[in-house]
């Protein structure tokens, strides 16, 4: 088994994502009167405005934390298309004058349906305490009230859990802003393309490069724990499935094959990767128990058969086979049995990733010379497509099973230069963004939230 | 090693003169004959270094076989074309057995990432097995797939897409 260092461990300390983070719920205070509520289950909704105070510090140190938190939880909100955070420069009262209870007449003149308020402390022991209360407008209520402790390096985290939890009471569903992406960060012209491996929160800050760029990578995917990430790599133009350690940086090779491995993707538990095994021209996929190192064999057909993605209960597996002449997305249980064709429309399909939710599966589908990103469900109806292009591929989905990642590839022209960039856009296909990268960007993986 | 390297610079130069816009060479089919030997005036007796890429090298393949075979979209079955060069690739090996290749299956871009890196697998292999059945030995042959990773010729449309489906000859 191969071993090696990475990078310095000090990277990887700096990547350590489990801190403590102590969370309390605070006195909710009257009820509301009002329910407030956004509805994203029907394609466009006009925006929510939403006011977003900066929260109160009683040091300019404080102050200015409690500014950037604001900032961070108005993006967030922004970013998802469901709220339309109103211009600061409106607000009528103060933090400080906040921090009591809001007037509410105050923010229902500038029409703010709802407002976040909140402090930012520096206790004596170094640590940071932020509370924010989610207030309704109209309703004159408090929706919901944390405060969080935490070393203050972590502030962005605590402002996407702030974020989330906004997200969750006005719509119901949970959020998927404290998370993170890991992709292929790429430049170079066509046939020259350096890749590396890189990882991001999902707004793009904390950004870091995890491999120098002197071997080709492709395809990584998060392990539920985000601990791990599997991934191909040609080493020495060998290529293999690799499994990388955030913790430590170590990464070894996956299996002793016979034949080039690719396509690794967790088991939800993340006690197993599912890949395939290319060997004398034919492409199975094998299932690796992560403890055991036992190796399963899934598929038995001449054909291709490949990008292998779990169901989240374990039960069933849908992948990528052209044994019926095309590429096309099939489901089989997870012991190989019982294989069913879902796909039937026009094109070829691919790249199936089954929705952390279950209820739906994404893919990539290529007719008439034009790529799309599209869902459908497990059994293959209600097919939609939500985004398209020259070429767009490989989607990933946002833990909350609302919103997909991919990348888009645009034509390259004579001399070669290329331009990959990933973006996210909302199961409902509106609200497509670009996801900033320091560099080109393809393959996002998006990971589960952080616990 | 002298010889040798003018040899290399002779190659090069020819090469030069058909090579595009690429990092790899683009031989393709039959593309130039032996290299051309300088003829020298009449009843001397002139030395000079033999011109034209060493026998049994990555260079004398290309010059004199060939070192790709290409594909139509995304099938692995070999062209009239491809058997004609593979039938003389495999005659190559036959007069230089110590020589291994590794072939090199390579997608266009036109298709997804992960199903390309098998296309590309099966590309090299159906090239591999074709050398097998003319009588190469299997053991002087290895395969490596790039999927869609490397192409040879910039840009995107068909005429690039058509010269990036295929299966190269890497003379180890």
């Amino acid at each position: 088994m191969m071993k090696n260092r990475l990078s310095s461990t000090r990277l990887f300390a700096a990547l350590a994502i489990f801190s403590t983070i102590t969370a309390v719920m605070l006195a909710q205070g009257q009820p509301a009167r009002a329910q407030l509520n956004v509805d994203i289950t029907q394609g466009f909704v006009e925006p929510l405005p939403i006011a977003v105070s900066d929260f109160y510090g009683a040091t300019p140190e404080e102050q200015l934390i409690g500014h950037d938190v604001a900032e961070v939880v108005a993006a967030d909100l922004e970013r998802s298309g469901l709220f339309r955070p109103i211009d600061k420069g409106a607000f009528i009262q103060d933090p400080a004058a906040l921090r009591n209870v809001p007037r509410f007449g105050d923010w229902r003149v500038i029409n703010a349906q709802a407002l976040v308020s909140g402090t930012a402390e520096l206790q004596e022991d170094g640590r940071l305490r932020v509370e924010f209360r989610l207030w309704d407008v109209f309703g004159e209520g408090q929706l919901t009230a944390f405060a969080y402790t935490v070393p203050p390096s972590i502030w962005r985290r605590v402002a996407h859990i702030i974020a989330d939890n906004v997200y969750k009471r006005l719509t119901g569903e949970e959020g998927y802003f404290d998370s993170r992406i890991v992709y292929i960060a790429e430049s170079g012209p066509q046939n020259r393309r350096q890749k590396r491996l890189a990882i991001m929160d999902q707004d793009g800050f904390n950004h870091q490069f995890l491999t120098d760029g002197s071997n080709l990578v492709l395809t990584p995917r998060f392990s539920p724990s985000l601990q791990e990430i599997t991934y191909l790599a040609y080493v020495n133009r060998v290529p293999r499935v690799y499994l990388l350690n955030l913790n430590t940086g170590q990464q070894e090779v996956l299996g002793d094959f016979p034949g080039m491995t690719f396509a690794p993707r967790f088991s939800p538990d993340g006690n197993a990767v599912v890949m395939s095994l290319a060997q004398q021209g034919n492409t199975e996929i094998y299932r690796m128990d992560l403890r055991t190192r036992q190796v399963t064999r899934l598929t038995r057909h001449p054909a291709i058969d490949t990008s292998p993605s779990y169901s989240p209960d374990s039960r069933q597996i849908v992948f990528n086979s052209d044994r019926g002449g095309s590429q096309q997305l099939y489901v089989m249980n997870a012991d190989g049995s019982g294989v069913q064709r879902i796909s039937f429309n026009q094109g070829r399909y691919a790249t199936p990733v089954w929705s952390p939710r279950g209820d739906l599966i994404a893919f990539t589908r290529m007719s008439g010379g034009t790529f799309y990103i599209g869902v459908m469900r497990p059994d293959g109806s209600g097919e939609r497509m939500l985004a398209e292009g020259f070429l767009v591929e490989g989607p990933t989905w946002a833990p909350n099973g609302r919103v997909l990642s991919f990348y888009r590839q645009m034509p390259a022209d004579a001399r070669g230069k290329q331009v990959t960039k990933l973006f996210t856009i909302d199961l409902t296909g509106f609200n497509e963004r670009e996801v900033a990268t320091p560099i080109d960007g393809s393959d996002p993986a998006w990971s589960p939230l952080i616990q | 090693m002298r010889l040798k390297f003018l040899t290399l610079i002779a190659a090069a130069s020819l090469l030069g003169a058909c090579a595009s816009d690429t990092e790899e060479t683009s031989g393709g089919q039959g593309s130039g004959a032996a290299a051309p030997t300088t003829s020298s005036s009449a009843g001397a007796t002139q030395e000079s270094a033999i011109q034209g890429p060493t026998p049994g090298t990555q260079e004398h393949l290309t010059v004199n076989v060939g070192d790709r075979v290409f594909f139509d979209t995304d099938k692995s079955d070999l062209t009239a074309d491809s058997r004609e060069v593979l039938e003389k690739v495999a005659v190559w090996m036959n007069s230089y057995p110590v020589a291994t290749v590794t072939i090199e299956g390579h997608a266009d871009e036109r298709g997804t990432r992960e199903y390309n890196l098998a296309l590309g697998e099966r590309r090299a292999n159906s090239v591999s097995d074709y050398l097998a059945a003319l009588g190469v030995n299997p053991n002087r042959l290895q395969t490596v797939s790039f999927g869609k990773e490397q192409p040879a010729v910039l840009g995107s449309n068909e005429e690039a897409w058509a010269q990036n489906r295929r299966g190269v000859f890497k003379v180890n």
